[in-house]
This record gives structure tokens, sequence and C-alpha cells, in this order.
């Protein structure tokens, strides 16, 4: 346990010499969002209707450009080597990255996706329930995501695979998400697929980690 | 009972058993496919209310039941290739990868078809029609992984890791697109009946869905034939065969 | 006959829907039987080769 914590403690501190590392996703969704905004017509009625899907992909996206770097750097330099060869155990320790990974570009975007929708024309009431919904569901893509980029790590066209690999992977936490949005803003209950992303959240968090970690230790074989 | 298993998994062993059995299979498939594509082009009635148009159902159908099967096959020994090590798993899996996908691109491209007559588009977010374009997806994904390796087990148990986590996520997108669907009930879809199919439409279904997976499993096997070959190359056995 | 034979290819009038179907289905068929027997033959020679 103290293992993972000292991991912990080891990822932040990396991550605060590079700053582009937790810098660049929130920018990267704003100028997503920006892009959409240009694309269609001034004011468009239907820009609103659409913000919930436009903020969940770009979100989505944001979150995978950081992912191919999840384990790369301590893959190059070896410190993934002896972390597998550890005493402590690897599922700790790739649970820890993993945690890190969402509080340095899953947490930036779910608090940016806020001011991003209102700016976009979304109303209120559905609110809440994007912030839970992005909240819920970002944890799931570094899990996942974490997963892929333990099965690619070390291959020279990961960069490319990564993405394709993973955007299948998150169509539940996607149709989940940006749908319990939808049925806030027609008025009916949404708790129900956040209840499932909840799920899915709770799926991921207890199973990735050992599917991640036989992942990285097939890496060295 | 084990050592059966065992040489079952000796790569000599199973490239000569697959040999002797494959051309039967092939036989065997080729007459039910075609016992089934004719009668079902040919002998059987049109339905009363898609006329013609059902007769797509001797392809479709077959496709999608040999697509999810497959997956379920490169799960199935993705586990044993994890656990036991096994090679000959490995080669399964990687086999039935291309073979699933093709399949699966068939049961896309004909249920388009079919949509385009029936229900007025090629294309509608229903449940099944998006788990198996995910499902495509997954397949291509395992493809393009096990090619991305230089080493051929290494890649091998990624892609059986990958199929492992597929195989979770494809039943929570079929869930998640039926939820979807019920939040918005304006989709005009045409809602067709269960057709009471008749014996004489039902039969050349059965034969071909039979022979669809008679062929798969030939054109596995073949797969899995070329697969050891490349791995063994530099034994004894394979240079004997060259030769 | 020709009249029956020609209400069989029209396969009243759903005739690119169904034999685009067969069809597709039938050159993925055809590939599946084609592409190992090819990737064999390569895969002997190279190794009668080394």
């Amino acid at each position: 346990m103290s293992a993972a914590w000292a991991i912990l403690r080891r990822e932040l501190q990396l991550a605060a010499q590079t700053k582009t590392d937790w810098l660049m996703p929130p920018f990267f969704l704003v100028v997503v969002v920006t892009l959409f905004g240009l694309g269609a017509e001034a004011n468009d009625p239907r820009l609103a209707a659409f913000t919930p899907a436009i903020l969940w992909v770009a979100s989505l996206l944001a979150a995978l450009l950081t992912l191919e770097r999840l384990f790369r750097g301590d893959y190059e330099d070896g410190t993934l080597e002896q972390l597998c060869l550890a005493r402590a155990p690897l599922y700790l320790t790739v649970l820890a990255k993993l945690v890190v990974h969402w509080l340095l570009t899953g947490l930036p975007l779910v608090l940016l996706a806020l001011p991003l929708a209102v700016g976009l024309g979304m109303r209120a009431e559905g609110l809440p329930v994007l912030f839970a919904g992005l909240a819920l569901g970002t944890p799931c893509v570094s899990a996942i995501g974490g997963f892929v980029a333990a099965l690619v790590v070390g291959l020279p066209r990961a960069g490319l695979l990564l993405p394709v690999l993973v955007l299948p992977l998150i169509v539940p936490v996607l149709i989940f998400g940006a749908g319990a949005v939808r049925s806030a803003q027609e008025g009916l209950q949404a708790s129900g697929p956040l209840y499932f992303i909840a799920a899915i959240l709770a799926l991921s968090f207890s199973l990735i980690p050992w599917a991640c970690s036989a992942a990285l230790r097939n890496a060295f074989d | 009972m084990w050592t059966w298993f065992h040489r079952l998994a000796s790569p000599p062993h199973f490239f000569r058993l697959a040999e002797r059995w494959t051309p039967w299979i092939g036989v065997t498939a080729a007459a039910l496919l075609a016992w089934g594509w004719i009668g079902g082009l040919v002998f059987a009635p049109p339905d009363y209310q898609q006329k013609d148009a059902f007769r797509i159902i001797y392809v479709h159908v077959p496709a999608a039941a040999v697509s999810l099967s497959l997956y379920s096959l490169m799960a199935a020994a993705g586990v044993v290739a994890l656990i036991w090590r096994m090679k000959l798993a490995e080669c399964v899996l990687v086999a039935a990868a291309p073979v699933g996908a093709s399949m699966t691109a068939v049961a896309l491209v004909t249920g388009m078809l079919w949509g385009k007559p029936m229900w007025g588009a090629y294309w509608v977010w229903d449940a099944r029609l998006t788990s198996e374009l995910v499902l495509l997806f997954l397949y291509l994904g395992v493809i393009g992984l096990y090619q991305a390796f230089d080493d051929a087990r290494a890649g091998a148990r990624a892609c059986a890791l990958l199929a492992i986590v597929g195989v979770v996520n494809v039943p929570i997108v079929k869930y998640s697109v039926e939820w979807w669907n019920s939040l918005h009930q304006t989709s005009t879809i045409l809602k067709l009946g269960k057709p009471s199919i008749s014996a004489d439409m039902a039969v050349p279904l059965y034969a071909a869905v039979a022979g669809t997976f008679l062929f798969c499993a030939y054109a596995v096997l073949r797969r899995v034939q070329n697969e050891l070959l490349w791995r063994e190359r530099n034994t004894g056995w394979v240079a004997e065969l060259a030769s | 006959m020709a009249s029956v034979a020609a209400g069989f290819w029209q396969m009243s009038g759903y005739a690119p829907y169904v034999w685009g179907s067969f069809g597709f289905a039938a050159a993925i068929f055809l590939w599946n039987w084609w592409a190992p027997r090819v990737r064999r033959r390569r895969l002997i020679e190279i190794v009668h080769d080394e």
C-alpha cells in the first residue's frame, strides 16, 4: 500500500515538472469546442442540442492524448521493468498510475466542461447531470485507455493503434453519458444511465488493473 | 484424456490432423452452402410481406451467428493461451480474427442491404447493428495489434487480453444501445412481426447456418496451419513438409 | 420459361439488394478460401529457400 502511495507521489511530482502534460488536454478540449462553435452557424440553436455529444466526444479525445505516454517514459528508462519485478503488487502500482492519470487529465476536463457547456448554450437543467456523468465517465476512460496503453507499450506504431483500440471499448460510457444529459434536458430521470456509468466504473477499476499488469508483464517476457 | 490433449496441442500432430480433416470439412461446407443458398434463392417460396427480399436471410443470419461465435472462440482461446501458455490456442486466436472480421463485414453489409428496402434506411442505430459494428472494430483492433508485434507470442498474448476485455464489452454495448433507443421512441422502424417460418424456408436456412459454420471452421483451421508453419519454420517437421 | 427466369433474376424488384448481398457474401467466402492457400504456398516457398 505504501508503495502505491509512493508511486502516486512520484507521478504527481513528475507531472509538476512537465507542465505540458496536464495543460494540454484542457487546452485541446477548449480548441475542439471552439472549432465546433466556428463550424456551426452563429448562435445556431442546434449547437445547444448537440452540446452533450460534443463535450463528451471532445473530452474523450482529450483524455486519449496523454494515454500513450502513461507507460512510455517508464518503459524507456527501465523504471517499468523494475516496477514489474518489485515486491509491491503490480496491481496497486498500476492502479496508482491510473488514478494519477485521471487526476491530471480527467479532473481538469470535468471542471472545464461546465463553463464550456454554458458557452455553447446548454440549458441549466442538464449541467449537474453532465458534470456527474463526466466525473464518473472520465475515470473509465483512464482505466480502459490505460489497459490499452499497457498493451501497446514499446510498440513503434503505438500512437496510431491506441485510439483505434480504445474508442470501441468506451462506446457504452459515451452512450450512457451523453444520453443521460439528453434525458435530463427532456425532463426525464437521468439517474439510471448514471448508475450504469458508475457500474462500468466499478467494473473497470476492479478488473482493469489486473489485465493492465498482465499486459505490462507480457511486454517484458 | 490428458495425454490426448497434449498430443492434440503439439504443433506437428495438430497440423497433420488438420491436414486430414480440412478437405472433408471444406467439401461438406460447400455442399451445405450450395443446398442452403440455392434452396433459399430458388426453391423457398417468397415471404408474403417481404417478397423476395427476405432471401437475404440466408447469408445474413449465418454470418451474424458465426461472427459472434468466432469472437467467443477467440476469447476462449485467449483464456487458454494466457493460463496454460498453449501455443496452439494462440494460433487459433489470431487465426479466428480475420475470418471473424470478414464474417462481421458480411453480416453488416447484408444487414444494410436488407434494411434499405425493409426499413427505408441503410443504417439505423439499433442495438444489434451497433454491437455488430463495435464487434467489427474489436476484430480489426485484434488484427492490428497482432500485426504491430514482431514477436508472435507476445503479440498473441496481447491480443488474448484485448479479446477478453472485448468479450465483456460487447454485451454492455448492446445493452447501452437498447437503453439509448428507448430514450427516443420516434424511430419509424417498420415493426416486422415474427415471421412464422415454414419448413421449406427454414430447412435451407439451417443448411446455410451449418454450412457457414463449417466453412469458417475450414478457414480457421487453414489459417492455424499457416500460423503453425510460420512459427515452427525452423523445426524439422516443417522442413520435411516443404521439401 | 424465359419469363420465369427473368422473374427469378428480378427478385420481385429487390434484385440489387438480394444479388448484392449474395454477391458480397460469395466474394468474402471466396477470399477466405483463397487467402490461406496463397499464404501457405508462400510460406512453404520461404521455408524451402532457407
